[in-house]
């Protein structure tokens, strides 16, 4: 997902630059003042580690590999702030070192995968760990690893979902084509994340108890709390700021997509292979039918598959 | 993947004595430029193209080996740069982008390729990045070579033991390896902590 030079507009890259600047400045104070003076070294070596991590490969199938992007982990592991810090350290390192992702796309890859991401996992991570649990009792591992499985995927669908908006403010590809491209992949994509990020939570469970839970890493002081909300609220800042544009040409959804209809005709064609092509309007509408039933199919198999997963990796000699 | 990155680093030539500084901004004038051209104006393409060829071949590097990172580097773009072409926009269009993402690939490639990453980190504590930030940044580079090898020895000691590896058996020992450096990293954090106080480090 790591955006190339030359696809953002100026006012594009711009807004994500101050966007991502703003979340790494408030996960700078935070963690200066709330992370004990000895885990300063761990940020570094945390930030190796997942880099390092990124190139073992997973065999999918057919000769394909995935593997670990590792902000989730990174968010369970150090807790939200120095997540953002982590990573940011991680994708500056790939565009100055390694010419990987662009330097004029630097703030939008900060803002979707260090930003978004973790800020994202926290709020699903502690939403599932704090249902139905008092405030006080340690959540059970089966828990926890389904907290990590859902929040892991969710997180990386939702880093897609603001990278494709992105680049359709910045009119490198329609939105009608790039949103569904790009969501569609990555919830692909995020199956094996949240696969490969639950294993190695379990493992390091297994081996290392300690460095995992409310006691480590991450103190839930009410200043740590605060700058958690501060970084929310750039999330959902920059949710209205690039979702308006579009809503704002389309004060009726049938109107919008009336006007488009060019855009997503030949969409349709290229993608679903419409059996009628000439057969626009109903066309259009099975279409957004078949998007949000699609979205629906894919977060519910997700679930499951979540639930069954937390609890194989869970159960007691595996 | 060290050996590739320093053995040009280290090389001696104009380029490579430029201040770093100097260096970084002037990738990023280039780039910006680049970005910025209306597509389908080839002129400015060809401008920044000639520059970029003779500050490479002024400064002796080593084609092959700049043509392969780019080319390694342009197949995660060209997936991006498929989109208007999807679209129907043209192949002009689909061209002219392709062309401004290697342009842009290509710069950061001669940077990196003729400036060590400790030099940059000056550049940035220069320009008064959060101290925070740069101790991350050079902790990070200064093991990213380390746990990589120590990642590797793990895996030849997995794979020496695994004889007939199925894919399900990969995932879960991938799995164990990774937890195992994380642990390790962090072990190792911890001693670094010790040995950074000792030398007088005052956060």
């Amino acid at each position: 997902m790591h955006i190339p030079d030359g696809f953002l507009s100026l006012p594009v890259a711009t807004g994500t630059a101050v966007l991502a600047i703003a979340g790494l400045a408030i996960a700078i104070r935070d963690v200066k003042n709330n992370l004990p003076e000895k885990k300063v070294p761990l940020l570094g070596l945390a930030a190796a580690f997942i880099f390092a991590a990124q190139m073992l490969n997973f065999p999918v199938a057919a000769g394909t590999s995935g593997h670990l992007t590792g902000a989730t982990l990174a968010t369970v592991l150090l807790g939200p702030s120095a997540a953002v810090i982590v990573i940011s350290a991680v994708l500056i390192l790939q565009c100055l070192m390694f010419a990987d992702g662009g330097i004029t796309a630097l703030g939008a890859n900060i803002f979707n995968l260090a930003v978004v991401v973790p800020v994202v996992s926290y709020v699903i991570y502690r939403f599932i760990i704090g249902f139905g649990t008092s405030s006080n009792a340690e959540p059970d591992l089966f828990k926890k690893l389904l907290a990590i499985l859902i929040a892991a995927w969710i997180s990386i669908v939702a880093a897609s979902i603001f990278c494709a908006f992105e680049l359709a403010l910045s009119n490198a590809a329609a939105l009608q084509l790039v949103l569904p491209a790009m969501s569609g992949v990555h919830m692909v994509i995020g199956l094996g994340e949240a696969a490969i990020t639950a294993f190695v939570i379990a493992n390091i469970v297994r081996l290392r108890p300690d460095l995992l839970g409310s006691s480590s890493y991450v103190n839930n002081t009410a200043d740590n709390e605060r700058s958690f909300f501060a970084l929310g609220l750039i999330v959902s800042l920059a949710l209205a700021i690039f979702v308006s544009p579009f809503a704002s040409s389309s004060p009726d959804g049938l109107e919008f997509v009336a006007e488009q209809l060019g855009f997503i005709a030949s969409a349709t064609n290229l993608l679903t292979q419409a059996p009628l092509p000439d057969y626009s309007v109903p066309g259009i509408e099975s279409l957004m039918i078949d998007s949000l039933l699609v979205g629906l199919i894919g977060t519910l198999s997700a679930f499951v598959f979540a639930w069954f997963f937390a609890r194989w990796l869970s159960a007691p000699n595996t | 993947m060290r050996n590739t990155l320093h053995s040009y680093q280290e090389l001696n030539s104009w380029l490579h004595r430029s201040n770093a500084a100097a260096k970084l901004f002037a990738a990023i004038l280039i780039i910006l430029i680049t970005t910025l051209f209306t597509p389908g104006y080839w002129p400015g393409i060809i401008f920044v193209t000639t520059v970029l060829i003779s500050i490479a071949t002024s400064a002796r590097l080593h084609w092959p080996a700049l043509l392969k990172r780019l080319l390694l580097l342009e197949t995660l773009a060209i997936g991006i740069a498929l989109l208007p072409l999807l679209q129907g926009r043209g192949l002009e269009l689909f061209i002219f982008s392709l062309a401004r993402i290697s342009l842009c690939l290509f710069t950061m490639i001669l940077l990196s390729s003729t400036t060590r990453f400790a030099d940059i980190l000056s550049v940035l504590w220069q320009l008064k990045i959060p101290a925070l930030l740069i101790t991350t940044l050079a902790l990070m580079y200064r093991y990213l070579f380390l746990l990589q090898e120590e990642m590797q020895s793990l895996n030849r000691a997995r794979n020496s033991r695994t004889f007939t590896p199925q894919r399900q058996l990969i995932w879960r020992l991938n799995a164990d390896l990774l937890a195992q450096l994380f642990i390790r990293s962090s072990e190792r954090a911890e001693r670094i902590y010790g040995a950074m106080k000792a030398r007088g480090w005052k956060g």
